[in-house]
């Protein structure tokens, strides 16, 4: 019986080397948040203290936009040829998979916010009054709540018509909570206010989500 | 089971119109709102029946990960259509009594808001039943209503605190309701409860029809002779 | 026949999609050792009868053991399976490909993957992405992911269409000489004159039942 966690890397190293040539995932994504700043900061045209207000609002909004563009396109790599269908016939586990694929977006995703972030620093320039080492934390534990569950209902949306479309329409209400702690937290932390509630919250949401989106992963993906 | 829905019915139908009167006639008028909290009556009982609904949509949807029994799937559907319709009607209710008691159709406060992304979850529900192409469309519903149902918390959780930071209208008095009040409130959601519950066994005898006819028709298609397929 | 007891047997196996039924009974056991071809018109069923097998679909009614197995996860190590589709990412070469899925059958030695490839008439050197392949070369390596593991059952989904004939020839004796080490081959085909001589028993499949089974290349009786 092969190792789960030398499947998980076998199939990451495999992705992130797929997404070097051909960069659809990542190219894409950057094009498509750097529209959303530009849009953005065209309709509210704010100054440096209003940006401070819905900086957290417009970041998270643009980064959660950008990562149903990478959800998409991890299972649409799978899809085409259904090279899927050879990892089903396989021993590998089903949570090696899903592990991979959502460490995969995990880091495509925190790739995208690196080099979104001082962009959007410049645009609105923004300087936060709290802790900054505090947004990198949020970030990550943010990031995570989307892919966890991005994964797992890419996964699902592909078993429907039109999946595509199907994704956000699932993704968005569950995410609800991740994306009010998501925002709230980075407000309260460029307004120099604690986010320690938003940040025990998004760590919660974390494990709850990821260890039940584990639990269901294999029947999802064995549903023809 | 044959006769016991119409009975069931009438006996409903009874107590819907006594809880209507109780609520337009027999409780008393609030001093301050006037007839419009009459809405009350209606709001918090729906409210109820819904959370109520999308509880069983929740236990349904375990038993139907565990067991596969396609019963617990058609109640999980129907129960999450029917919650549906019962968590719409307090979203357009709360307006139509916000608006005259507090001067705004509407305000991101605590309950109003979760009881909106509560909606939206169950919405996505339906819309991944309805969507969904395979033949294992119970089983994603199914694992898509779990973790709606712990998103739940979250939700709460979230906007308490969001909404706690910030200024927002004032809820009437917050005092003790009056215990007439009280008794029309019961009796009302005692009435929507029955109705909710009658319009679930329908539609569940409904879709078990649908089902039946699908499959005798599945059935039929394998009984037809194969040369004549053509 | 004396042969001990069948490696694959099917009892009543009936898949329905909604209301069309690909299958409507079908009732069989295969020994083993056996180069099986499976014939029939389109949607006589073939393909999901293939693709129950290997476990990609549940079937309605009735049920199967693969190696007196019922449970796919007992015995998944020990079927190959080739679609329709390549099963192969075409981005990655023919060699990456093979390494990864060695990967998840736990296969560690590389040595494997290059010989597999050479074993089908290809260059495991070739540096060409999958993508750029002719038709006929994809199929080859297709066919040596299915073979990757050394499967006691290869369960094969027109190996040979779009292969030019000499390739073919190539495939269908590579086939036998599988088949003469104590494998058991399903073929589905449109080109079963490939297989005469070399399969040892043709499997006649018509709306989703099998009418019958021969050991030379002619139609049973009733088929039209």
């Amino acid at each position: 019986m092969p190792a789960p966690t030398g499947i998980t890397r076998a199939t990451l190293l495999k992705d992130l080397r797929l997404e070097w040539r051909s960069k659809d995932a990542i190219n894409s994504m950057l094009f498509f948040s750097l529209l959303v700043v530009v849009v953005f900061s065209f309709s509210f045209d704010p100054n440096a203290e209003e940006s401070r207000h819905i900086a957290g609002g417009l970041i998270w909004v643009a980064f959660l936009f950008a990562a149903v563009v990478a959800l998409n396109q991890t299972w649409a790599r799978e899809i085409r040829n259904q090279v899927l269908d050879a990892y089903r016939v396989s021993p590998a586990p089903a949570n090696s998979l899903f592990v991979a694929k959502a460490l995969g977006n995990f880091i495509f995703v925190t790739v995208l916010e690196a080099l979104m972030t001082p962009l959007f620093i410049a645009f609105y320039q923004l300087r936060a009054l709290g802790p900054a080492w505090q947004l990198l934390v949020v970030a990550l534990l943010g990031t995570w709540a989307l892919v966890v569950n991005g994964t797992f209902f890419a996964a699902m949306s592909l078993r429907t018509r039109s999946r595509e479309i199907m994704l956000p329409l699932l993704l968005f209400p569950i995410s609800i909570p991740a994306i009010l702690a998501m925002v709230q937290a980075t407000t309260s932390i460029l307004n120099g206010e604690g986010a320690r509630f938003w940040i025990v919250l998004l760590v919660t949401y974390d494990l709850v989500f990821t260890t039940v989106c584990l639990l269901l992963f294999e029947t999802v993906l064995n549903a023809e | 089971m044959n006769k016991a829905f119409p009975i069931f019915g009438v006996l409903t139908a009874i107590l819907l119109s006594y809880a209507l009167y109780m609520a337009l006639v027999g409780a008393p008028t609030e001093q301050t709102m006037g007839d419009v909290q009459r809405i009350f009556y209606y709001h918090v009982p729906s409210a109820w029946t819904a959370f109520i609904l999308f509880t069983i949509n929740f236990v349904a949807s375990i038993v139907y990960l565990a067991r596969r029994n396609p019963k617990a799937d058609m109640v999980a559907l129907v129960s999450a259509e029917v919650g549906v319709v019962f968590c719409t009607i307090v979203l357009v209710t709360g307006p139509i009594w916000a608006r005259p008691v507090w001067g705004i159709w509407w305000t991101w406060d605590m309950r109003l808001t979760s009881t909106l992304v509560l909606w939206l979850i169950y919405l996505s529900y339906l819309m991944l039943r309805r969507y969904s192409a395979s033949g294992q469309t119970p089983l994603l519903a199914a694992a898509l209503a779990v973790l709606g149902a712990l998103c739940v918390p979250f939700v709460y959780f979230s906007i308490w605190f969001f909404r706690t930071q910030h200024p927002q209208p004032v809820m009437g008095g917050g005092g003790s309701i009056d215990p007439r009040m009280l008794h029309v409130l019961l009796i009302n959601w005692l009435a929507f409860s029955c109705f909710a519950f009658l319009v679930c066994w329908s539609r569940y005898r409904l879709e078990k029809i649908q089902r039946d006819v699908e499959e005798a028709q599945a059935m039929e298609s394998l009984m037809e002779d194969p040369g004549s397929r053509r | 026949m004396t042969e001990t007891a069948p490696v694959i047997s099917v009892s009543n196996l009936i898949k329905q999609f909604g209301r069309f039924a690909a299958l409507r009974g079908v009732t069989a056991d295969f020994s083993g050792g056996r180069l099986y071809a499976i014939l029939g018109d389109n949607g006589a069923g073939k393909t999901t009868l293939l693709r129950t097998l290997a476990g990609l679909n549940h079937p309605t009614r009735g049920e199967f053991t693969v190696l007196g197995q019922k449970k796919f996860q007992d015995i998944c190590h020990q079927v190959g399976y080739m679609a329709h589709p390549s099963l192969l990412y075409d981005e990655m070469s023919g060699l990456e490909n093979l390494t990864y899925f060695a990967r998840l059958y736990g296969i560690s030695d590389d040595s494997r993957c290059a010989d597999v490839i050479r074993s089908v008439g290809l260059d495991p050197e070739l540096v060409r992405p999958v993508g750029q392949y002719s038709q006929g070369m994809r199929q080859r390596m297709s066919l040596a992911r299915a073979l990757l593991h050394d499967p006691k059952i290869l369960l094969l989904d027109e190996p040979f269409s779009n292969v030019d004939i000499h390739s073919a020839t190539e495939m269908v004796r590579l086939l036998a000489r599988t088949r003469d080490q104590g494998k058991t081959i399903f073929v589905v085909t449109h080109q079963p004159s490939l297989l005469e001589g070399a399969a040892d028993e043709f499997v006649w499949m018509q709306s989703g039942q099998i009418i019958g089974r021969t050991r030379e290349l002619k139609p049973p009786e009733g088929a039209h």
